[in-house]
């Protein structure tokens, strides 16, 4: 689904990632982990089309398409969803609006008819249930005056309804409490099926106790510097990202 | 200059014919103040961008243009005036056609008992007792040249008087429909509303045009509040894109009464609009929102004063503009806060969103404070998009158009909301997508 070759990016003059590889298949769930300043946000909102942040070297095939050429937008439309470390407050515009403006405009895309108030209405209260949101909710602002958690699961919840082929969600557990991140974590595991695939960027071990990866890549200084299965997570845990700074060491010095 | 003195000649060589047109139109009192504003028209001179009130807005392309006032009867279908309508069970509409009232056009279906609704020059033949007790009182025309040629050459405009303890529930939508015309006409709606004590009313002034003419609307509008009475007044603004509107609302609040101002503006080449809200008794509420909508070379600029002369008085104001393309917008607005005003809770925003490089804002709010024991605020911005909402957006799905559609009607959105009145939301709202999301 997912195939990142030697990528570099930049973001004002400076090298941030410095040669990714990555190979997802549709399907799986990925843990990308990392220390701070390690890369993991730059790598998923590079992938989401920030144009800020500039890919100086290697590419990105997604679904054998060219992804760095598409617009944020058309990646949206063909499947790719980015839930924000820090979602956007936007005052004046209600959740229920920019959900139903997204969804149609990706209809739109694949020449399919807008949903109809009823069928819309009755796909977003499904997909409510799934994150613990009750309605009042819809009409608020979005983002605007939520808290940490809130932030968290409305994003989780758009998610649900704009139902992606490839979610990524940066820190979405970052300052959640552990009711909220059973919550966020429930939703992420509802929605997987053998047909998408999900990235999890995440600085901790604790959300990967509640979803499952099959891989877990561990990023330090714009580089993947190991790869496994879902007992690296653990033994990251235990030991601390200071034992992959020495690993590093040995290997270049070695 | 040969212009400026051409433009101001065709007043004054026509003010004695127009005097002699005038037709049971003429107490006493009004010949004798239209002979005062004259001679003041006569005397003072066009502001220049050296005034301090007009160091923004050069009003010289105005003053290239010999406008005359329209001699000819105007008649206009149903179906033109339809496409200005807010929704179809409108109750009451006047309708002016080149600033002449059409009582063909008009209809008055909802009104308590008392009220009287129509032209001002009929209330000068029928009850030039109001007339003669209001009119002229409180737009100044001792030193502004607009108001005084308004008031010298006063002959139509709007007149609303609500009795004592009246509710007019259903709003009074007044339509001033230019059309189309031989020579470059000058129309002068000269209107006057008065809700007598604990009375309640609802107007909304609306400025259109059939197409993008060039024409001058000089208009100067005003409002009496007096005890406890409510008045919800909105100004649409929709002139032909070649126009020039020059306005001003002089609005006269009496204790505990209750004042909201709503000004719309997205038409005109130059508009300029004065509206100045004086508090004359303790106890009262005044709103002026706005929001301007400009493109191309349009150029916007709202002068608002407020005036805390009594103390225990709130006011809340807040202008917005959208700025596109090489448009210009003013806001000035004033805050004057006197010795006796203690107590006075005043507090006023004024926020622009910039969509071009080429778009410029320049704004003054100003707060005058000489009491000691008040509350006031005041605040500008000039900003562009959000980018980062920008991005959000897009990152779901939504396109560049959509995605500035979204943001620009989010920044319209509190004042919009603030409006009362769910038919001139909605119309707004119509005015922003037809704008934006196409």
């Amino acid at each position: 689904m997912l195939e990142v070759k030697n990528l570099h990016v930049s973001i004002n003059g400076n090298k941030i990632l410095k040669g990714i590889n990555l190979t997802i298949n549709a399907g799986e769930i990925h843990a990308i982990m990392g220390p701070n300043g390690s890369g993991k946000s730059t790598l998923a909102q590079a992938l989401a089309g920030r144009e800020e942040y500039v890919v100086t070297d290697g590419e990105v095939f997604y679904n054998g398409e060219n992804l760095l050429e598409l617009s944020p937008e058309d990646r949206a439309r063909k499947g790719l969803f980015l839930a924000f470390q820090y979602p956007v407050e936007i005052p004046g515009v209600s959740n229920v609006n920019l959900l139903k403006t997204a969804l149609n405009e990706i209809r739109k895309f694949h020449d399919e008819e807008e949903l109809d108030a009823i069928d819309f209405l009755n796909l977003i209260k499904d997909k409510m249930k799934l994150v613990d949101l009750d309605e009042s909710f819809l009409k608020r602002s979005v983002n605007e005056g939520f808290s940490g958690g809130e932030k968290k699961r409305n994003e989780i919840f758009q998610m649900a309804v704009l139902n992606p082929k490839l979610a990524i969600l940066d820190e979405t557990d970052s300052g959640l409490d552990i009711d909220a991140l059973k919550v966020v974590a429930n939703g992420v595991n509802k929605l997987k099926s053998k047909d998408n695939a999900t990235i999890i960027v995440t600085h901790y071990q604790r959300l990967l106790d509640y979803i499952i990866p099959d891989f877990v890549h561990v990023l330090y200084d714009g580089k993947i510097v190991k790869s496994g299965g879902k007992e690296l997570a653990f033994e990251l845990e235990e030991k601390g990202y200071e034992w992959l700074k020495n690993g590093e060491e040995k290997v270049v010095t070695g | 200059m040969d212009n400026i003195i051409e433009f101001k000649e065709w007043f004054i060589k026509n003010f004695n014919a127009f005097e002699e047109s005038l037709n049971g139109e003429n107490t006493p009192l009004l010949h004798r103040v239209r002979k005062e504003a004259f001679k003041n028209f006569n005397e003072l001179s066009f502001p220049t961008v050296k005034d301090e009130e007009w160091r923004f807005t050069n009003i010289s392309p105005l003053l290239k243009y010999n406008f005359t006032l329209p001699s000819e009867d105007f008649k206009i279908s149903d179906e033109l005036v339809n496409k200005f309508l807010l929704n179809e069970i409108e109750s009451n509409i006047l309708i002016f056609v080149n600033g002449k009232f059409s009582e063909k056009n008009s209809k008055l279906l909802n009104l308590p008992e008392g009220t009287i609704v129509g032209s001002i020059s009929d209330a000068m033949k029928n009850n030039p007792e109001i007339i003669d007790k209001y009119f002229g009182k409180y737009a100044s025309y001792s030193n502004q040249i607009f108001t005084a040629l308004s008031t010298a050459f006063t002959k139509d405009g709007a007149f609303v008087y609500v009795p004592d303890s009246k509710i007019v529930e259903d709003p009074i939508h007044i339509i001033f429909i230019t059309t189309a015309s031989e020579k470059k006409i000058i129309i002068q709606p000269r209107n006057l509303f008065i809700a007598s004590k604990n009375s309640q009313v609802t107007i909304i002034e609306h400025f259109v045009s059939e197409n993008d003419n060039i024409y001058f609307t000089n208009a100067v509008t005003e409002i009496v509040a007096e005890e406890n009475a409510i008045i919800d007044h909105y100004k649409l603004q929709e002139e032909s894109k070649n126009a020039f509107h020059i306005a001003r609302v002089e609005i006269d609040q009496k204790r505990s009464s209750n004042f909201t101002s709503h000004s719309i503006s997205t038409g005109g080449v130059i508009t300029r609009n004065d509206i100045n809200a004086h508090f004359n008794g303790e106890g009262g509420e005044c709103t002026l929102n706005g929001l301007f909508l400009l493109e191309d070379k349009q150029l916007f600029d709202a002068h608002t004063l407020i005036d805390h002369a009594t103390p225990l008085c709130n006011s809340h104001e807040h202008y917005k503009g959208i700025l596109d393309d090489s448009s210009r917008g003013v806001f000035n607005g004033k805050v004057l806060v006197r010795q006796d005003a203690q107590k006075t809770n005043a507090f006023q925003k004024n926020n622009n969103i910039l969509l071009s490089n080429n778009a410029l804002v320049n704004t003054k709010p100003q707060l005058e404070i000489f009491a000691d024991d008040v509350k006031c605020s005041h605040g500008a911005t000039i900003g562009q998009i959000d980018e980062e909402a920008k991005f959000y957006l897009k990152s779901r799905g939504i396109g560049e158009k959509a995605a500035n559609a979204i943001l620009i009607h989010a920044f319209a959105s509190d004042v919009i909301k603030s409006m009362k009145i769910d038919s001139v939301r909605n119309y707004l709202e119509d005015i922003l997508s037809k704008r934006f999301n196409q």
